[in-house]
């Protein structure tokens, strides 16, 4: 890939006043920031992202959250391998919060691929900015660090920092700097024989101008991308040693139990809290608009303290509502179909006029919870006129902005302290800052650091939810009994567009989105519109395909002759699988594909009934089309972690509402898929060298549908609302022939 | 007064009986290794060693480890080691996690380890279902194939 300029300056037009990533190698002017920020004695940079030192370590420094994707060892990789280091000599470091490491190629990348990312849609919606104006946030989220950063940014800056340093070499030697090589961290001058390390000149590299543009390397050229890499980040977290938020502790520190509003969105009325004070480390109680805390030296008392405070919030219109009523409320709206056009192909409604047949299927998906296992939290300490915030983050530049602004102090003089996450899957993203800004109002009180934490219930009750969604489709069949209409009305609001689509060739589609507003605050969650829309299309095409008296997996093959990559995944699933094979008695496979975050996902979910008639998963055979995978280990490793994430959600997961708040309290009753339920799982990496796709979502969409297709041959029930926990399959009539 | 001894070291803290093991190691003493999950023994994030058996501390009161020996994540490698100043820095359990690259976020590992250890102590080649019935941890990001994979590389067939 040639870095042109016309990329370049489309680069730094939208930079704005912001700073590209990996293209400020290529300013000189911020080179020179990068050089007085971060730069120590006899250090050198010669990109932003790379320092070099006389010794010949070569730190990479990653402008993204470590959740357990493995970016802090995929994105190095990226940078190490177009720079030719060895890999032995490479020190990763988390980049600072600071603009210069802001991510605006990956939001650029978004614009690209979907128009504004979903998750940046609240700040858009609140101030209709632009997409320069999104430039100074640090996002980890969207399965994009590699996608964009380690793409354009990692990949350019390792490239540019190589070419500099051959050009140094050969200056020094009086060549030309095309008859120098480099490997190992080394350049050398094959003809004379001549070595130095990158560290040897390093500090020459750094006077000069970065190259304005660069050759990346060819696949077969790679040397440490491609391969499985151990993470870095992993000794840390078999020994204890690895620091997460929540871990953030001083000898001075306080801590804060919080209980916010239990009815989303109303205010604090009274609160009694009896004689809390006087019991032992109790520090302050502080009512806050919303939500009442309970300050104690240490975080056990402080919340058995809360216990004993009372407290009255607002009556409010939503006192009585029960998700039956939002869903009653989406029944309406779908009925009204006061819709939206989505996508509209051919003439849907026609077809379904003079169908020989229709079909139709209703479908419902409840709220989820995100339920990372480190609790919502995050410590604060006002001091000197500044601000300083530990807290586990999926945007941590966003975080500092937002601290600072509540705390009252400049941007300039907020300090963030990194960490690892323990788990993020959309809930750290930004405007989830319900922990953020409280344990900022708390900590205005003090001039200690104080950590308010988030119980295990708060963080399930007080949550920004996957969407609950109901979404009802119509198929139409004519004389021959071949599908020609594909018809569907989803509740909305879409966070990102495309999800609902299919990829089957039905010649009339009419999909339209009506709205579905409810008073239950709802935000990104792993893979985002694609783990709802793929259970409805995915299982309404296997309704379809049934109908049609063809196999489910034929049936896709049939429908995709213009998606070769669909294609392919199902092949290679379907076969891995078995699929046509004879099972165990009392086995059958569901199947189901999809396409997210520029991957293709099929999912061969083998199922039985156990001996109550509950759902078992044995085996999970995917093939994921990712491009190609730049560490294939991680690869595996985060489909492994999709597939049960919504493994999860298809059994077990329902968040529902009474009386205007959350029911659930804690993984008791939001129950998750365990050891004991958690299948085998067959990763099969197709790589089919086209543009790099996503990994940290794509393989959570098509489980929930593979297993409910595969309990449909199984039993003959079609499953059209999720968990499966809620289904009753003791009556089962097996479908034959399939 | 609260007396135990953690990773083989004694400890005496004015703090109340009903305390929970966990806020005692972590607030008190400042051991963050080991994590508050659920609060309610649900998720296992908590587990540590007490005797030698996993034992979930978010709902064990100092009080009924009053003189025992605690082990925690931070202190598992040199507590298999004794005395043994050349043995290595990691358990071969800690190791098999690298080997088989377990964590993912890595949040609920520690958990995690302490629970397959104490199964592995008990039960040195321990069946899929004895697997499943010990460890009831929760991974949310689904290192579940991978535990498994690494505490069966261990397994004395």
């Amino acid at each position: 890939m040639n870095i042109t300029r016309r990329r370049f300056l489309l680069s730094t037009a939208v930079a704005g006043g912001g700073v590209l990533i990996g293209y400020s190698a290529l300013k000189p002017s911020k080179h020179r920031i990068a050089n007085s920020d971060l730069a120590g004695e006899g250090e050198h940079y010669v990109t932003s992202f790379i320092k070099i030192e006389a010794d010949n370590k070569i730190t990479v420094y990653v402008p993204h959250s470590e959740m357990g994707q493995g970016v802090h060892t995929s994105l190095p990789m990226m940078a190490a391998d177009e720079l030719d280091a060895a890999w032995e000599d490479i020190i990763v470091e988390q980049a600072p919060a600071i603009d210069l490491f802001a991510n605006g190629d990956l939001v650029k990348g978004f614009a690209g691929e979907y128009g504004i990312p979903s998750f940046l849609t609240g700040l858009v919606n609140a101030s209709a900015a632009s997409i320069a104006e999104l430039m100074n946030l640090q996002i980890t989220g969207g399965s994009s660090s590699v996608r964009y950063t380690g793409q354009t940014a990692m990949r350019t800056a390792g490239a540019a920092a190589r070419q500099m340093l051959i050009d140094c070499a050969a200056t020094r030697w009086g060549v030309a700097s095309d008859e120098c090589s480099t490997q190992l961290s080394h350049v050398q001058h094959n003809a004379s024989g001549r070595s130095l390390s990158y560290g040897e000149l390093a500090a020459d590299a750094a006077l000069l101008e970065p190259p304005k543009d660069v050759t990346l390397k060819q696949p077969a050229q790679f040397t440490i991308m491609g391969k499985a890499i151990s993470r870095v980040d992993i000794p840390a977290k078999v020994d204890g040693t690895a620091n997460y938020g929540i871990d953030a502790h001083s000898e001075d520190m306080l801590y804060a139990a919080i209980r916010l509003a239990p009815v989303f969105g109303t205010k604090l009325v009274s609160v009694d809290a009896g004689d809390v004070l006087s019991r032992r480390g109790i520090k302050r109680v502080i009512e806050m608009e919303d939500s009442v805390a309970v300050v104690a030296d240490s975080y056990w008392r402080a919340k058995e303290a809360l216990k004993l405070v009372k407290s009255e919030f607002e009556a409010s219109d939503a006192d009585n509502t029960s998700s039956a009523d939002l869903f009653a409320g989406f029944e309406r709206s779908l009925a009204a179909d006061d819709s939206s056009k989505d996508k509209e192909v051919g003439d849907a409604e026609g077809a379904l006029e003079s169908a020989a047949d229709v079909i139709e299927g209703s479908y419902k998906v409840p709220y989820l919870a995100h339920a990372a296992m480190e609790p919502m939290n995050c410590t604060v300490h006002l001091h000197d006129d500044i601000v300083e915030v530990w807290t586990s983050t999926q945007d941590a530049l966003g975080i500092k902005a937002r601290v600072a602004k509540i705390a009252g102090v400049a941007e300039d003089d907020a300090v963030f302290h990194h960490s690892y996450l323990g788990g993020g899957f959309g809930r750290r993203l930004p405007f989830n800052w319900n922990v953020i800004d409280h344990a900022t109002l708390i900590a205005k009180e003090f001039d200690v650091p104080v950590k308010t934490v988030m119980s295990r219930e708060d963080d399930m009750q007080q949550d920004y939810y996957r969407p609950a969604v109901a979404s009802n489709f119509k198929a139409a069949f004519d004389a021959n009994g071949v599908v020609q209409a594909w018809h569907n009305r989803f509740t909305g609001p879409i966070q990102v567009p495309g999800a609902s689509h299919i990829p089957y060739a039905i010649a009339n589609q009419s999909i339209h989105v009506v709205d579905g507003p409810t008073h239950v605050p709802i935000a990104a969650w792993r893979s985002v519109d694609h783990s709802q829309q793929t259970f409805f299309t995915e299982s309404f095409v296997d309704e379809i395909a049934h109908r049609s008296g063809i196999n489910p997996f034929q049936f896709r093959m049939q429908m995709l002759a213009e998606h070769p990559r669909h294609r392919k995944v199902l092949e290679v699933a379907a076969e891995a699988a078995g699929y046509g094979e004879n099972l165990p008695a009392g086995h059958a496979l569901g199947i189901a594909v999809q396409e997210s975050f520029g991957s293709i996902v099929a999912e061969v979910a083998e199922v039985s009934l156990d001996a109550n008639n509950r759902p078992v998963v044995h085996k999970v055979t995917c093939a994921i089309d990712c491009g190609w995978a730049v560490n294939p280990d991680t690869a595996e490793s985060q489909v492994e972690g999709g597939i049960i994430y919504g493994l999860t959600a298809a059994l077990y997961g329902e968040i529902t509402i009474e009386n205007g708040r959350v029911a659930q309290n804690n993984f008791p009753d939001y129950e998750m898929v365990r050891m004991a339920d958690s299948p085998e799982i067959d990763v099969h990496i197709i790589e089919s060298g086209e543009a790099l796709g996503g990994l940290g979502e794509p393989a959570t969409p098509p489980i929930a549908a593979a297993v409910s297709n595969g309990l449909y041959i199984l039993t003959g029930q079609r499953v059209r609302e999720l968990p499966l926990k809620n289904h009753d399959f003791s009556r089962s009539t097996p479908i034959a022939g399939v | 007064m609260a007396t135990f001894k953690v990773n083989g070291v004694e400890q005496n803290l004015d703090i109340e009986p009903e305390m929970p093991l966990l806020w005692a190691l972590r607030d008190e003493l400042g051991m963050t290794g080991t994590k508050f999950g659920c609060g309610i023994a649900s998720c296992g994030a908590c587990t540590v060693q007490v005797n030698g058996n996993a034992v979930r501390s978010c709902v064990t009161p100092v009080s009924a480890v009053q003189g025992q020996d605690i082990t925690t994540i931070e202190g598992l490698a040199s507590m298999a080691a004794g005395a043994n100043p050349s043995a290595p820095d990691l358990t071969a359990l800690q190791q098999a996690w690298i080997d088989h690259q377990v964590p993912q976020c890595g949040y609920c590992q520690s958990g995690m380890i302490m629970a397959a250890s104490s199964l592995l102590a008990r039960n040195p080649n321990p069946s899929d279902a004895e697997i499943d019935s010990s460890i009831t941890n929760v991974c949310r990001c689904g290192s579940y194939p991978r535990v498994r994979r690494a505490i069966r590389s261990l397994a004395t067939a």
